[in-house]
């Protein structure tokens, strides 16, 4: 039985036809397609933040079996804009890995900073590891590198690789980059004009 | 209780400091004096129309009368909350959630303050339960209008906060928590702000009107206390409960936003 599997999923009106797919425990799905195609509304779908029809399972239990606070805590989506609500860092994290804080270029100090100075990859960097202390079995990410430099692109494709590893965790990896596409998923989907279609394995 | 009666005479003497104001109004170009005249006919229409109304009411005390009377006193104070509001609930919700609250909280407190403090005989004397529930139906209606409107902004300001609040696995309670504290802050500041300085900046208008109507002092300040207490509890309460249904109505029950219940901005 795979991890997360998505049946019969419709959830939005431009939509061509409804998707079915899955994704093994431990596996990366990379997802590309134009702007407009409708990737990011998939995962607002995915994590229930949008109404939908279709079914979504994690573990073989449908989504309404759970409440949608725990179902989002499971089903975590890394938006492609974080939103932060306190003035410091460290009041967004009710606990910290510190080894993962350190991976990331990060330390204990990184806690006390103020929200208005970060940099946009520094937010970005940081609502990886906020979304990733609630340890979810499934990642939902939305161009988690769009807006950062070779370096912490690496940064983060080895933290999450590493977080798939160590959790058995199931990601679906959004990109504009079929080079990274490549480099992260075992499985592609492309996504176009409301079609969705599975790219073979390289 | 001698009562000086003031004659209409006495009141045209009042009404030409009116006249004159508006009449300067007139002279400098201050664009007030019509709204000046006109809220002043508005006034004395308005409640002489009432007047006649209590004395019916007070004279009858048929139950079916005071329950007309602040029937149509919760209704129109929920009209008011809905009318207030710069960008609140789309259709009938933000009425029926205005008039709904006002209702719950202030029928409930008249009810304990008639029965157990006041004890007329009967309870429902109309000549206490009417002044009273318009006393609490219209300060429960400000703080309400306050609090909805307050609400209602943040929530549209905040939205997309609010839904990277859910995705990290909030619920609903949780992800307005302090949009909602700034709401119930915003509506409870008058009854604050009154109870603080009452008697120190001004003398509350409900206690001047008995001391001058010949009650005694000492009664005057009583009743101003009781009337202080029931007033704020009664909008605590209503506003708890406003706020309460605007959230049940603006998510779903997969703690989803849904703006599309908000009005367009007036």
């Amino acid at each position: 039985m795979s991890l997360f599997s998505v049946d019969a999923l419709f959830y939005w009106s431009e939509q061509k036809e409804s998707f079915s797919f899955e994704i093994e425990r431990s596996f990366c799905a990379g997802m590309t397609g134009p702007s407009g195609s409708g990737k990011t509304l998939l995962l607002r779908a995915l994590a229930d933040l949008d109404p939908h029809q279709g079914r979504v399972f994690l573990n073989g239990r449908e989504c309404s079996n759970w409440s949608a606070p725990d179902w989002r805590r499971r089903v975590a989506m890394l938006p492609a804009e974080s939103q932060w609500w306190l003035p410091t860092v460290g009041e967004h994290f009710d606990e910290i890995d510190e080894n993962l804080f350190q991976q990331m270029g990060f330390n204990r100090d990184t806690l006390s900073w103020g929200i208005s100075r970060l940099s946009s990859g520094e937010r970005q960097r940081l609502a990886l590891l906020r979304l990733l202390t609630n340890m979810p079995p499934v990642l939902l990410l939305d161009e988690p590198t769009r807006s950062l430099d070779p370096e912490n692109v690496d940064r983060v494709e080895s933290l999450i690789a590493g977080y798939r590893e160590r959790t058995q965790a199931a990601v679906l990896w959004i990109t504009h980059d079929d080079n990274q596409a490549k480099r992260v998923a075992q499985t592609r989907f492309y996504l176009k004009d409301g079609y969705l279609e599975e790219k073979s394995e390289q | 209780m001698n009562v000086i009666s003031l004659s209409a005479q006495d009141l045209s003497i009042a009404a030409v400091l009116v006249l004159a104001l508006a009449g300067f109004s007139f002279r400098m170009r201050l664009g007030l004096g019509g709204q000046i005249l006109v809220a002043a006919i508005r006034t004395t229409v308005q409640l002489l129309l009432v007047g006649l109304v209590l004395r019916i009411v007070f004279a009858s005390n048929e139950p079916i009368w005071i329950f007309l009377a602040g029937s149509i006193m919760i209704l129109a104070a929920g009209r008011e909350v809905m009318a207030r509001q710069s960008r609140g609930l789309k259709g009938w919700s933000g009425f029926g959630i205005g008039v709904g609250s006002i209702f719950l909280s202030s029928v409930a407190v008249l009810l304990l303050t008639l029965i157990a403090i006041v004890q007329a005989d009967p309870w429902y004397t109309p000549r206490y339960a009417i002044p009273l529930l318009g006393m609490l139906a219209g300060n429960t209606m400000t703080g309400i209008a306050l609090s909805m409107n307050t609400l209602t902004l943040a929530v549209w300001q905040n939205r997309v906060i609010i839904e990277q609040r859910l995705l990290l696995g909030q619920d609903r309670v949780q992800a307005i928590a302090d949009l909602r504290s700034e709401g119930m802050r915003a509506g409870m500041i008058p009854s604050i702000n009154a109870m603080a300085t009452a008697g120190i900046v001004s003398l509350p208008g409900m206690m001047t009107g008995q001391i001058l109507a010949g009650s005694p002092v000492l009664e005057a300040v009583k009743y101003q206390i009781l009337i202080m207490f029931t007033i704020t509890a009664t909008t605590g309460f209503g506003i708890l409960l406003a706020l309460r249904f605007v959230a049940w109505r603006l998510f779903d029950e997969r703690h989803r936003l849904h703006l599309e219940y908000l009005a367009p901005m007036k």
